[in-house]
Parts: C-alpha cells; sequence; structure tokens
C-alpha cells in the first residue's frame, strides 16, 4: 500500500509541472477559507449579541415588533416589514442552491449530462447567484430607504444602531460576495472554468452559503422573534 | 565537521535576477518569510524602545509625590500609548517576528501558505502601528487607558482627536494580525514535512498553533466593539450613549471577550520559546511533550471562559462572579502543569547556563509570581480590593514583562546565531539578564505594596503621606536600571550581528529541524525537505544514544509522504535556489500599496471629525480604490 | 500555483472520491426542506402561537435546522475533510457560547437560577 501510494504520487508530479506538496493533501485556499468561516462566527456573534442586549431597551421609537407612540402622541405600528424580508431571505436561501449548482457544473464540466445542458452551464449559475445576491441587495436597500422615510435611522435609538449595524454588515458581505462571485464569471467567460479551478468556485461557495446561513440565524433572531 | 564549520556569510539568493539582492527595494518587495520575520523583529524592538520611554517618564513623574515632570494629559497619553504600545506594537509583533521565522523553519517548510499575504500583514502592523504612535509627538495621543472603556471613549466625554487615532490604529492592527493568524494556521495544518505529525511538532510551533486560533477567535470581538465606537464617534449612533439607555458595560464585556484571550496570545508565544530553550540547555526531551500540548490547548479554550474576571468590581452578581472565578482559578491548573513540567525537563539534566537559559529560567520564576497574584485576583472579594490599583499593575507586569518579555529575550538570544549566523556575546547577555531580573523586580514588586495601600493605577501624581513614596521611589529607580540593561541588550544585538563569534548549524546542539540548515538559511530554506520521524529528529541523527529509550509518536493520517522528500539530514552546502531549480516566489510591492491603501482609506474618517466631509470622502474613497486595485492586480498575478 | 492535486494527495483524494458531493437531487431536496421550513416559520409567526413561550425556541430550533442542513449540505461539510469541520465547528462552538453567557450577563435569558 505504502508503495503504491508513493508510486502514485511520483506520477502525479511527473504530469503536473507546478505541484505544491500539502501535509494534508488540502487546498490551502480552503483550508485558510475554513478559518476565515470560524472567524466570521465570532465577529457576527459579537453583532448578534448586541442586538439581542439592546433589544426592548431603545428609550423611543421606532421599534421592531412592538406598537409604539411618537413624544405628539401619535401611533405607529411595528416598523419590520415581515412579508417583504420573507420575499428577500426565500432569494437569498435559493441562490445557495443556484451556487452549488455552479460548482458542480464547474466540477464536472466534460461529464456526460454536463456537456450542453443547462446543469453543466457554469456561466448561466454563477450570473444568476449574483444577480439573486444583487436582488437580496435590492430588497435590503428598499428596506433600508423606506425605514428612514418612517423615522428610523442608524441615529434614531439602540435599535437603529444596532439593527442597521448588523444587516448593514451582512450586506456588506454579501456585497463583497457579489463581487467575487462576478470576478468568476469574468473569469469562466474569458477563459472558461474548468475542473482544475473549482477550488476557486468552491472557496467562493463557502463563503456565500456562510453568508446566507448567517442571514439565516439573522431573520430568525432580528425578524420572528418577540 | 559539519558542527566546527563556520557559517558562510550571508548572501540573499534570488531566483531570476529581477530583483536586487539586497538594498531597500528588496526589502519593500519581499515575500521571504525569514526577511518579514526580520522586519518584524527590529520594527516591534523599535516600538518595544517606544513603549519603554513612555514608561521612563512616567515612573519619573511618579518618583516623587506632587511632582510635575509633564502636565496630566500628557501622562494620560503616556499611560495609555504605553499599554497600547506594549500590547500591540511590541509584544504581540515580537512574537510575530518569530512565527514568521521560525514556524516553516520548525515544520520544514519553504514559506508559509501565502506569502505575500505574509508581507500584507507586516505592511499593515508597520503603517499602522506608526499610524497611532505619531500622535503623541503631537500630544494629541489617546488618551483613555490600553483598554479605552467606553463611554468614557464616545465623543461626549472624548471630544479629541485622541481617541480616534486609537479606534482606528486598532481596528487597522486588527487586520493584520487576522490576516497572519488565517496565513500561519494554513501553513501549519498543510506545509508540514513528510512525517511532521501534529504530535511531533516543536512546542514553539505547537503554542503559536494555538494562540492563532485566539486570535481569529478574540479578535472580530474587539473589531466588533471598535466599529460601534467608531460609529458612534463618527456617524452619531447610539451603541454607547446612556442617555439612549445604552448599557455602559456593553464596550467593557465586548473588551474582555478579546481581552483575556488577548492575555494568552501574549503569553503562549513565550511559552514556546522557554519551551525550546530549556530542552536544548538541559540536554534532554522535554518532559511531558502531550501534556504540554494538551495543557496549551486547554488553556486556549479555557482563555474564552474566564473575561469577566476583569469585571468583578461592577457587580454582575454572585452567580455571574462565582462561575468566572472558578473558570480563572481552573486556568491556573494547566498553566501550572506547565511550569512543573519545565522544572521536570530541567531536572538531572546537563544544565549550560547561556544567556537564554537564564532568561528562560527567569520566566519561570517571575510568571509563576505574576500567576499567584493572578490567582489572587480570581476570587472576587479579593478582586474588588485590588481593582484598579498598582496590585494589578504588579501582577500583570509579572507576567507580561517577567513572562513575555523574558521569554522573547531568551528566544532572542537564542535564535540570534539562526538568524544572522552570529552568536550574541554571552558576557553582555549575563549581564543584561541579572540586571533586568534584579531591575525588573525593583520595579514591579513595590507595586504590590503601593497597592495594597490603596494606590489607584492611572493616577498623575499623588500626595505624601500615604505611605507610597518608597514604593513608587524604588519603583522608578528600577525603570531607570532597567533601561540601562535594555541599552545594553540593545549595543549587544546591533554589535553581535557583525562581529559576534560565528555560529554553526547548529549553533546550540538543539534537536530541531530549523538547525539542521545554515545558519543564516537560505532563501529556500531546506534543499531537500527532511522525512521527520521523531520529535527530536536531530538527536536521532546526531546523538542517537540520547534519543534510543525514547518511545517515538505514531504517524497520524493526516501526514502524508511527498516522494520528494529524503531521510533526516544536515545540510551544509550552501547553493541558490536556482541552481538547486526550487521555485521561490516572486518580490512584489502588491501587498505594500494594499496596506497602505488600507491605511489612507481609515484616514479619511479623521477628517470628519474635523468637519471636511469632502476631504475626507475622498481620502477614504482614494484609499479604497487603492486597495482594490492593489488586491486585484495581486490575486491575478502569479505567486511564482 | 494550482496546489489542488498535491502529489502523493492519493489517499487524500481516495477518500474525496468515496463521498462525492451530494447530487442535484439531494440539493434540490434541500432547497425544498430549506423553503418549507422557511415558509412554516414565517407563518407560525402571524397565529396565535407567536404568543406562546414556546415561540422563540420553536423558531430557533427551526433556523438551527436550516443552519445545520446548509451548512451540511451545501457546504458539503459532511462530506468534506474532518479538519474543516474542527475548524469550522470549534469557533462556531466558542461564539455560541459567547453569545449565550453575554445574553445571561445582561440578563437577556429566561432566569436559571
Ligand atoms: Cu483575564
Amino acid at each position: 500500500m505504502a508503495t503504491a501510494v508513493t508510486h502514485e504520487a511520483h506520477e502525479a508530479h511527473d504530469t503536473h509541472e507546478h505541484v505544491h506538496y500539502t501535509s494534508t493533501g488540502l487546498d490551502n485556499r480552503k483550508v485558510a477559507i475554513w478559518a476565515f468561516i470560524g472567524s466570521e462566527c465570532m465577529l457576527f456573534a459579537s453583532l448578534i449579541s448586541t442586538y439581542l442586549i439592546y433589544k426592548g431597551r431603545s428609550r423611543v421609537g421606532p421599534l421592531p415588533h412592538e406598537i409604539w407612540t411618537s413624544p405628539s402622541g401619535q401611533i405607529f405600528q411595528p416598523i419590520l416589514n415581515i412579508p417583504v424580508t420573507s420575499a428577500s431571505t426565500f432569494v437569498l436561501l435559493m441562490s445557495s442552491l443556484v451556487m452549488v449548482l455552479a460548482l458542480a457544473a464547474v466540477e464536472n464540466r466534460g461529464k456526460p449530462g454536463y456537456v450542453g445542458t443547462l446543469l453543466g452551464n457554469s456561466k448561466f449559475w454563477l450570473a444568476a447567484t449574483a444577480l439573486m445576491g444583487a436582488t437580496f441587495l435590492g430588497f435590503q436597500a428598499y428596506e433600508f430607504t423606506s425605514f428612514v422615510h418612517e423615522g428610523l435611522t442608524i441615529k434614531t435609538n439602540l435599535f437603529g444602531s444596532s439593527f442597521f449595524t448588523l444587516t448593514g454588515f451582512h450586506g456588506a458581505h454579501v456585497t463583497a460576495g457579489v463581487l467575487w462571485l462576478l470576478t468568476l464569471l469574468a473569469i469562466d467567460i474569458k477563459r472558461g472554468l474548468t475542473p482544475k479551478d473549482a477550488i476557486l468556485v468552491d472557496i467562493c461557495a463557502l463563503y456565500w452559503h456562510f453568508v446566507d446561513v448567517v442571514w439565516i440565524a439573522i431573520f430568525t433572531l432580528v425578524y420572528l422573534i418577540k | 565537521m559539519a558542527t566546527t564549520a563556520a557559517a558562510p556569510k550571508f548572501q540573499p539568493v534570488n531566483t531570476d535576477g529581477s530583483y536586487g539582492e539586497s538594498g531597500f527595494w528588496s526589502w519593500m518587495t519581499t515575500v521571504d518569510h525569514k526577511r518579514i520575520g526580520t522586519l518584524y523583529l527590529y520594527t516591534a524592538l523599535f516600538f518595544f524602545i517606544v513603549g519603554g520611554i513612555e514608561a521612563g517618564i512616567m515612573r519619573w513623574q511618579l518618583a516623587l509625590p506632587n511632582s510635575h515632570v509633564v502636565s496630566a494629559q500628557m501622562y494620560n497619553q503616556l499611560f495609555t500609548m504605553h499599554g497600547t504600545t506594549m500590547v500591540f506594537l511590541a509584544i504581540m509583533p515580537l512574537s510575530a517576528a518569530f512565527f514568521n521565522y521560525l514556524i516553516p523553519l520548525q515544520i520544514g517548510a519553504r514559506d508559509v501558505a501565502f506569502p505575500r499575504l505574509n508581507a500584507f500583514s507586516y505592511w499593515v502592523y508597520l503603517l499602522g502601528g506608526l499610524f497611532i504612535s505619531i500622535p503623541i509627538l503631537f500630544k494629541t495621543a489617546p488618551d483613555a487607558g490600553w483598554f479605552g472603556y467606553a463611554p468614557l471613549t464616545t465623543p461626549q466625554f472624548s471630544g479629541g482627536l485622541n481617541i480616534d487615532f486609537w479606534v482606528i490604529g486598532l481596528q487597522i492592527l486588527g487586520i493584520s494580525s487576522l490576516a497572519a493568524a488565517f496565513n500561519f494556521i494554513t501553513t501549519i495544518i498543510n506545509l508540514r514535512a513528510p512525517g511532521m505529525t501534529l504530535m511531533r511538532m516543536p512546542m514553539f510551533t505547537w503554542m503559536s498553533f494555538v494562540v492563532q486560533f485566539l486570535l481569529i477567535l478574540a479578535f472580530p470581538a474587539i473589531t466588533i466593539a471598535l466599529v460601534f465606537l467608531l460609529f458612534d464617534r463618527f456617524f452619531g449612533t447610539q451603541f454607547y450613549e446612556i442617555a439612549s439607555g445604552a448599557d455602559p458595560l456593553l464596550w467593557q464585556h465586548l473588551f474582555w471577550v478579546f481581552g483575556h484571550p488577548e492575555v494568552y496570545i501574549l503569553i503562549l508565544p513565550a511559552f514556546g520559546l522557554v519551551s525550546e530553550i530549556l530542552p536544548t540547555f538541559s540536554k534532554k526531551p522535554l518532559f511531558g511533550y502531550n501534556v504540554m500540548v494538551y495543557s496549551g490547548i486547554m488553556i486556549g479554550v479555557l482563555g474564552f471562559g474566564v473575561w469577566a474576571h476583569h469585571m468583578f468590581a461592577v457587580g454582575m452578581g454572585a452567580v455571574a462572579d462565582s462561575i468566572f472565578s472558578l473558570v480563572t482559578m481552573l486556568i491556573g491548573i494547566p498553566t501550572g502543569v506547565k511550569i512543573f513540567n519545565w522544572i521536570a525537563t530541567m531536572w538531572a539534566g546537563e544544565i549550560r547556563f547561556t544567556a537564554a537559559m537564564k532568561f528562560a529560567i527567569g520566566l519561570i520564576a517571575l510568571f509563576t509570581i505574576g500567576g499567584i497574584s493572578g490567582v489572587m485576583h480570581s476570587s472576587p472579594p479579593a478582586d474588588t480590593q485590588q481593582t484598579d490599583t498598582y496590585f494589578v499593575v504588579a501582577h500583570f507586569h509579572y507576567v507580561l514583562f517577567g513572562g513575555s518579555i523574558m521569554g522573547i529575550l531568551g528566544g532572542i538570544y537564542y535564535y540570534f546565531p539562526k538568524m544572522t549566523g552570529r552568536y550574541m556575546s554571552e558576557k553582555l547577555g549575563t549581564w543584561h539578564f541579572w540586571l533586568t531580573f534584579i531591575a525588573m523586580n525593583l520595579t514591579f514588586f513595590p507595586m504590590h505594596f503601593s497597592g495594597l495601600l490603596g494606590m489607584p493605577r492611572r493616577v498623575y501624581t499623588y500626595d505624601a503621606g500615604q505611605g507610597w513614596e518608597k514604593f513608587n521611589l524604588a519603583s522608578s529607580l528600577g525603570t531607570a536600571l532597567l533601561i540601562f540593561a535594555t541599552s545594553l541588550f540593545v549595543i549587544n544585538f546591533l554589535w553581535s550581528r557583525k562581529n559576534g563569534a560565528k555560529a554553526p548549524n547548529d549553533a546550540w546542539g538543539a534537536a530541531t529541524l530549523e538547525w539542521s540548515i545554515p545558519s543564516p538559511p537560505p532563501d529556500y530554506n531546506f534543499a531537500q525537505i527532511p522525512i521527520v520521524t521523531s520529535r527530536s529528529p536531530l538527536w536521532d541523527l546526531k546523538h542517537p544514544e540520547m534519543t534510543a529509550g525514547i518511545a517515538h509518536s505514531s504517524p497520524d493520517a493526516m501526514t502524508i509522504t511527498d516522494s520528494h522528500a529524503v531521510p533526516m539530514h544536515e545540510e551544509t552546502e550552501y547553493k541558490t535556489a536556482k541552481e538547486l531549480g526550487i521555485p521561490m516566489p516572486f518580490p512584489t510591492i502588491k501587498p505594500f500599496f494594499a496596506a497602505l491603501g488600507i491605511i489612507v482609506m481609515f484616514s479619511g474618517l479623521i477628517f470628519i471629525h474635523l468637519d471636511k466631509f469632502a476631504i475626507a470622502m475622498a481620502i477614504t474613497i482614494g484609499g479604497a480604490v487603492l486597495l482594490v486595485g492593489s488586491l486585484y492586480a495581486w490575486l491575478t498575478s502569479p505567486l511564482e | 500555483m494550482s496546489d489542488h492535486h498535491a502529489p502523493g494527495a492519493a489517499a487524500a483524494q481516495e477518500e474525496h472520491e468515496e463521498h462525492e458531493h451530494p447530487s442535484w437531487k439531494q440539493y434540490k431536496w434541500v432547497a425544498l426542506i430549506l423553503l418549507v421550513i422557511t415558509v412554516v416559520e414565517v407563518w407560525v409567526y402571524y397565529t396565535p402561537f407567536a404568543k406562546s413561550p414556546y415561540f422563540n425556541p420553536f423558531l430557533i430550533t427551526m433556523s438551527a435546522v436550516k443552519f445545520g442542513i446548509v451548512v451540511q449540505m451545501y457546504m458539503h461539510l459532511k462530506y468534506d475533510h474532518k479538519l474543516f469541520r474542527a475548524l469550522f465547528f470549534g469557533p462556531l462552538l466558542i461564539a455560541m457560547f459567547t453569545v449565550t453567557a453575554l445574553l445571561f450577563l445582561f440578563h437577556q435569558l429566561p432566569p436559571l437560577f
């Protein structure tokens, strides 16, 4: 067994010109992105904790789940728009599905079932993921502007500060993800992504899904929980 | 032959002739982990001296009651910058110097996993360090203490630019630490030589490995705390605005969620260095290797569950106090295990009292004192007496100076021959050690007493007749001696680079891989990657009788064989990478520009505070463009 | 610098081959489950159950399930090297511990004692 492994390794080396030995056989970039994602857990943990700690502590409205009264005595409804955010949540969730299909298209390039079919069209899936990300950002922009019209800015109260910062941080992550996806799309258009490049799509996908997973937590903890 | 041969003169080897062998440009564009380590070392030593001067002025001010050496405002800036500088600009980067220089050498790699990211980390550190340090020359340095408690740091109470520099500077430095941590995690996981299983890694690499995880988990917490503060200061958010219902403890909690792991970020690398020094100079393998590894991991994990012991005085309630107190006491166990294992390592060894060894033993003694006073204030009733007094100052200087700095100085004496091919003067080193040891105790031991007598920390001056005078005078005299001792070190360091006795490959008769290659190492490190079969490969090779009785760890599944690796050997020949056909990463300036982009981007914020919004936007956008442009250029150009 | 096929990675590759990534069929089902859970969550929000003390725990459980599914299937952690699992779940545990401890310290959790 041991000799067989060494033999194979030799051949592998002869056929690739620039091969890097790694002690685990795993790609450096993939190890790094997972460490990065681990770190991001703590980043969002700090943001989410703060949001939850400040829940119900705002001294003035607008408020997320409660009916509130302005100093002039007007009565207002809770500010969060659940139907709209449910729609944007749906878009982001589905973008994860599209993302795995983009990765599968690149990984399986040239395999039966992937040649000439939609399933094998990585450009389509990458573009679709980026588009869905952009759609999510559009929903967020709509939400933010309508909140501002209703009198909630990042300065208004503790809810405004923690809400805009938390969701804004997430939005910034989505934006970075969209730019990353567009970069991959550009590479795919320019020279075509091959199974050898799957790692490039893989690490982007891991990041993308993580951003999705964070939204799953935010959607429940910020929008639904009372 | 190999052990007596003189080290070859340092000849940086280049692969394609496209860059100079030395000179300014080669340092600006370097991606070699050893050169980056060297840059870290020099920069951090520079900041260590800056922090020392700040401390010197403070002790001058406190030497006698009611003196006015500096203004009270300046004093606030001095203690803030002393803490900030020593923690973020001196000790952490000194550790980073060793991470950079040693980790690839100890695991048998030719570089780190992402050489350009490594250069980027350094440049961000240098520029961020200058950003946060320079304002003191204009009397606008941060002035709210190294942990910058909000609401004190909110615009209401700190309206000037001072805190802006602190918030932005720390944010920048965090980027450097995080980038480096991802790099080293990947390096240690993925670039180990064949046979270098996790349980065969040298203890320094192990402790560094733990530290990288502490970094990636602790820094996000302070990043967020700083983002809140930054938003409060620049964009009018309410996170720390008590009038709006904000909680005055939010900052404290977030800060200490970072702050306590940070303590281990500062000390574990020194522990690792000592664990390298002691076996070599005791001629015995490290006692209880596995237990040392587990206790290091244990310290790291428990370190995330103790943060509120910095906050006993705020009144969190009996339940919280008890839990945090218990876990804090618990953490003393793995730490104590390490102390006993070091002592057991020396037990019945053939001890050579070199300067490095003296510093290592110094760490054991002094850290133990600091550890004991630490256990004292893990008890809330005792802590409420000691909080914010000089007793606490005494405690953390015993662990940070007596621990981290002693370990790092030992590490410098120990690894200097590897880095330069020459030994540091042992005679000056011995003077340096004893003077430092005496001065350190003279400075910090009396603080226990002034603290228990009620002297609060961070006070600008004090009245006579409270029983504090003699302790303060002793501390100040100690500081003067400490400055003298450190200048001996600086002289020794600079003089020995050119004039020290020449050192062979294996300068001390050590057991680990880094000593099997020339001193200083060639840019590719290992001409041929060795196959590692034990924890002390070089002793197996040179003193088989010493390691014959030791059970070697079995290979773990995560390490696979490289067909190009050769059996463990010593390398004495010195060829260029080109002659050997080893591809080397291209030197590049792009990481520098990416780092510069970050600094420019953040500096723009300062102008918001000066009400020059257009300039702020222009600078920030300019910086962002520079950053994104350099990143794209960097990521689309090949590494080697 | 394409280093994803390391020499001697044969063993690791073999392992990789064993656990093929899940296929389109599975992905489709995963997406459907995620969708159904989300719909249930939003629906429940508008029912009287939203006033029950079990509402919050229910929602948190549901989102934890979604979280787990995405991480295990879409991020293929279930099929990947154990090292990646350690790199993710270790930090995640510490993060969740920190959130819980902070909420407890700020009295945002139901009292335990
Ligand atoms: Cu602590």
